[in-house]
């Protein structure tokens, strides 16, 4: 069964003050989210990733078009039970403390009194929120904010997890940690579907991956499938005074600052360019991965709707 | 009560004191403490009656005053500070919490008005130096009281759903003036002729009937309050306030959290 099944959702707002006219935030949206998987919603900022969002949470209503959750209608507030969602930059009750504020969704969550208390232990922990009884939240970090956002949404062991930007407001240690936890409630069974427009965090933990433009889907699949046909680039840096011919001709574009040579080379390049590096007996210094096929992917989808609206102009 | 309602009115509630709203009791103390003083040294006879006038406006402009200003925000702050997005992504119906807010606005309200009503009957008792039977009557006037601000917690709901907090000010403190004299505007329409007497008609009945809850005067004088008054204010309030209620939940329920 699939977890998700977006069918045709589309939205437009009412734009202008006197001559109102309709502005389209999401085309219709056509998108299935298998059980178990890890799916990537991704977009730069305005594309349309918390609109169809908020939709599936009954925040704002579609245009147009319907989705199933669960194998059940959107809006049947059953699903809503089996459903844990993190929004953007959340903001909680400041005047509560944290144990209260997970008490409060879990009893709107319908978790039974006992089970609660043990719940809210759970997640704080889980979390990385620890020494915090009796802190009010107004007195909570950005990050502490996340963290607590993401104890809500799954405090009542929801079948599917809805996190929007969930790396938000983390520094790296903390994108670590919700990183693992993602993997963690896959382990568990459960589906994860997250919205962010930091690719690197989509590539390290995607099943798969829908990119959304202007309210757009430009493509969805498995990363392989979608990177198959575009490359990457790598950095490589070694300590030398003068490019090798055999770096120019893998195509790699060299420039010597002082003591040490940079050059960009494609990624499937990447081992040829150690090889002849070896066989100069050059020292490297670095190899890091500049865009990876993912980005390069991106890209090249957002530069060819440009174009495509270019010429249509 | 439905559970969840229960849970949204709690948290209202705790809101609310968290917030420092029922801090207003302690200047309604003070307020009433020095009048009281001040009275039993100036007033010959009537310290009773200037007691309970000034107690009992006091106990109804507090409360008017927290309910127009909490009611307001109830929704519209919920929506700006984006804390509805957890709340209604969870088997939360929108009316269960346009409902729960209600009750948890009405509860803090009713607190409020039972600390301000033990104030007035001490500061009573300390210029009257006993109680008699009719002050059994100022009770009737404080029920008459949380009447009221069910209303008013109301329209600030009803406000509040579609409009911005400063219009729904506005337009809640409005229609608490209009309704504190609507015997008036009712007088006014029996006056007028023609379309002006139906436009003034429609909007006497359209307004609430602030008047008739208004009994602060008559239980000063010891004067004593019919049942029947009882029962006509108590439904014509729930039925009030229902349609309000009723009107808040359907704006609320068509209405896109952007």
């Amino acid at each position: 069964m699939a977890a998700i099944e977006i069918l045709g959702l589309e939205k437009s707002y009412m734009v202008g003050f006197w001559r109102k006219r309709p502005k389209r935030a999401l085309q219709p949206l056509h998108l299935t989210v298998e059980e178990g998987e890890i799916f990537g919603f991704l977009g730069p900022n305005g594309a349309g990733k918390t609109t169809t969002l908020k939709m599936l949470m009954g925040l704002v209503f579609p245009t147009a078009g319907t989705a199933r959750i669960l194998g059940k209608e959107w809006t049947d507030p059953e699903v809503k039970a089996q459903i844990g969602f993190l929004p953007e930059q959340p903001y909680f009750y400041d005047y509560l403390t944290a144990h209260e504020l997970l008490d409060y969704y879990g009893q709107l969550s319908g978790v039974p009194g006992k089970e609660r208390k043990q719940r809210v232990e759970e997640v704080l922990q889980r979390v990385g929120l620890t020494d915090i009884k009796g802190v009010q939240l107004r007195k909570f970090s950005k990050g502490m904010l996340q963290r607590a956002g993401i104890a809500q949404a799954i405090l009542h062991n929801p079948k599917l997890v809805f996190f929007d930007e969930p790396m938000s407001g983390l520094d790296p240690l903390g994108r670590r940690e919700v990183r693992d936890l993602m993997e963690q409630l896959k382990h568990e069974g459960k589906t994860v579907f997250f919205s962010t427009h930091i690719l690197s965090d989509a590539e390290a933990l995607c099943d798969r991956v829908a990119i959304i433009h202007k309210g757009e889907l430009r493509g969805v699949g498995a990363i392989e499938e979608l990177t198959s046909s575009v490359q990457g680039k790598v950095e490589v840096i070694w300590k030398g005074t003068q490019a090798p011919a055999s770096m120019k001709a893998l195509g790699a574009e060299c420039h010597v600052t002082g003591d040490t040579v940079r050059a960009v080379i494609p990624e499937n390049q990447q081992d040829a360019a150690i090889d002849a590096l070896r066989r100069e007996h050059l020292r490297l210094i670095a190899i890091t991965p500049l865009r990876t096929s993912l980005e390069a992917y991106f890209v090249e989808k957002l530069q060819h709707s440009q174009t495509t609206a270019g010429t249509a102009k | 009560m439905n559970a969840r309602i229960l849970y949204i009115a709690s948290n209202t509630f705790r809101e609310a004191v968290r917030d420092r709203v029922l801090y207003n009791l302690i200047a309604f103390a003070v307020l009433l403490s020095a009048a009281a003083i001040f009275i039993g040294q100036i007033s010959i006879e009537i310290e009773r009656l200037v007691v309970v006038n000034l107690g009992l406006t006091a106990v109804s402009l507090f409360g008017v005053v927290i309910a127009i200003f909490i009611g307001i925000g109830l929704v519209s702050k919920e929506i700006e500070k984006r804390t509805l997005y957890t709340v209604l992504s969870r088997p939360v119906r929108r009316w269960e919490f346009i409902v729960g807010k209600f009750f948890g606005l009405a509860g803090t309200l009713v607190v409020n008005t039972f600390f301000m009503g033990v104030g007035v009957f001490a500061a009573l008792l300390y210029v009257a130096h006993k109680f008699s039977g009719p002050d059994a009557w100022i009770l009737v006037a404080l029920y008459f009281i949380v009447l009221q601000f069910l209303i008013i917690c109301s329209l600030a709901l009803l406000f509040s759903s579609f409009s911005s907090p400063l219009l729904s000010a506005i337009f809640a403190f409005s229609l608490f003036v209009i309704g504190s004299f609507s015997d008036d505007l009712r007088g006014f329409a029996y006056l007028t002729r023609g379309f002006a007497h139906w436009i003034a008609t429609a909007a006497a009945y359209m307004v609430p009937n602030f008047s008739v809850l208004n009994v602060i005067s008559s239980v000063a004088h010891q004067q004593a309050i019919s049942s029947q008054l009882i029962l006509q204010n108590t439904l014509y309030a729930l039925f009030y306030s229902a349609m309000a209620l009723s009107g808040a939940v359907l704006i609320f329920e068509r209405r896109n959290l952007k």
